[in-house]
């Protein structure tokens, strides 16, 4: 059956799984996105590259709910991402149809975890070339979740991640500047995250908000830009501080 | 035995459905909510097989839920009714389920509606409705004493005027009722008519 030989992800011999490596690759080329856990906020944030003119930008949402208090976002090929929002969103109602309860965040990551790994054990079939970031609050203790997954189906939680075009850089800023924080400085930490990677302004970044209470809700243009305005204003009032030492110290 | 009935008012559908869940000469309870709230703005009141009503009406709301998520717009009552009319229909000549529907709901263009979907997937728009032998009661009540663009007061009225016909002239009455509306605010319970109420808890 020398047809089925194609694009079936095997071993190589030194250990390595080729197909699931050039996932990721597809995956660091996608969109930046990043994800921060505050004690009552959760946000997510995505680089938005520049719409076409004669393109609705309503219609390309790259933040979405599974279910009332579950949301996602990913980086990678935006189509396999459509068909494993379906199948998850799919899966949230099932499980409230035959447990009588909502999912838990860990459970639906484990469920697309899942399903991106099966398609690495399977013939005539590639991995999922995206790797998601999925954030929701636990249906009854209320504790806030963040986790991911990538195509080769691992998934853990974070306090903070970040996945997409120079994760690096915004995984290490996060890593410098993390603390727990809720509420608009959780928004804010995210902002700043992607603003290190991406032309600042709100056209460029698309972020959502997650609490307990109101479920997901998309921040609008004029929220960013003010909250853009309001981080840039910090960052020269440090860099002024920085230049003139304080008098006090110099007496 | 299982009343559901209901009518279209002015800006507002409300729906009425008796509590009791009875297996042959045993109820089982009398506080049994029959009607279900599908979404923010639309109720599926249900009698018939206690097993297929649950099972079916949980599937209908699950399912309207998913196309919520998918498309990011609810669906429209007339798009609920006929959904709900087909999976009556396809499950129809294999095994079907034995639910009779009334449901009630309100979308912003078209304001209320109520339709009535019986076991065997007829589907009709209405004004008014019954099921079950409270039927015959109701449906005289109702074409005696409504009229269109009923205010909630006047609606409710007549459902207790109609709840009145029920307890006393069907042989087994079901004691209590509950009553619940949809309007541009949203679906929420309005009421219970009890004439039982359950035992509670025994205080320590």
């Amino acid at each position: 059956m020398a047809r089925y030989d194609r694009a079936i992800t095997v071993f190589s011999p030194d250990g390595h799984l080729f197909q699931v490596e050039y996932a990721l690759e597809a995956v660091r080329k996608g969109n930046a996105a990043v994800g921060v856990r505050g004690t009552d906020t959760i946000v997510l944030g995505v680089e938005k590259k520049s719409t076409a003119k004669l393109q609705d930008s309503r219609t390309v949402r790259k933040i979405v709910n599974l279910d009332d208090h579950i949301a996602l976002a990913c980086a990678g090929l935006k189509a396999d991402a459509r068909v494993l929002i379906n199948k998850a969103r799919i899966e949230c109602q099932s499980h409230r149809l035959t447990v009588e309860d909502p999912v838990t965040v860990e459970y639906i990551t484990r469920y697309i975890a899942g399903l991106q790994q099966k398609y690495t054990q399977s013939g005539g079939v590639r991995p999922f070339g995206l790797s998601t970031l999925i954030v929701g609050f636990d249906p009854y203790t209320g504790v806030p979740s963040l986790y991911q997954t990538d195509p080769s189906g691992t998934f853990s939680a974070w306090k903070a991640n970040a996945t997409g075009r120079n994760s690096n850089s915004m995984r290490e800023f996060l890593e410098k500047n993390y603390k727990e924080t809720s509420g608009q400085e959780t928004i804010k930490l995210a902002v700043r995250a992607l603003l290190e990677v991406v032309e600042s302004g709100g056209k460029n970044i698309e972020i959502a908000v997650m609490t307990k209470d109101k479920g997901l809700r998309q921040l609008e243009e004029s929220e960013i830009d003010d909250i853009v305005a309001e981080i840039e204003a910090e960052k020269a009032a440090a860099e002024a501080a920085k230049k003139q030492p304080p008098k006090e110290s110099t007496s | 035995m299982e009343c559901v009935f209901g009518l279209v008012g002015d800006g507002f559908a409300v729906i009425a459905a008796d509590t009791s869940a009875v297996n042959s000469i045993l109820v089982h309870k009398s506080n049994e909510d029959k009607i279900m709230i599908l979404d923010s703005h639309k109720l599926m009141g249900a009698s018939g097989e206690s097993g297929d009503r649950v099972q079916f009406t949980e599937y209908i709301q699950k399912n309207v839920h998913l196309y919520q998520f998918r498309n990011g717009i609810p669906l429209t009552t007339a798009a609920a009714a006929n959904f709900t009319r087909g999976e009556l229909a396809t499950a129809l000549r294999k095994n079907p389920y034995f639910v009779n529907i009334l449901l009630a709901g309100y979308d912003k263009e078209i304001g209320p509606s109520l339709y009535y979907i019986d076991y065997i997937a007829t589907l009709h728009k209405i004004q008014k409705g019954a099921f079950g032998y409270g039927s015959y009661f109701c449906l005289s009540m109702m074409d005696r004493h409504y009229h269109s663009g009923m205010s909630v007061e006047e609606a409710v009225d007549l459902i207790d005027k109609c709840i009145m016909e029920i307890r006393s002239r069907l042989v087994v009455a079901p004691p209590n009722f509950v009553i619940k509306i949809v309007d541009k605010d949203g679906a929420w319970e309005y009421a219970w008519r009890e004439t039982i109420k359950d035992a509670g808890v025994a205080a320590a």
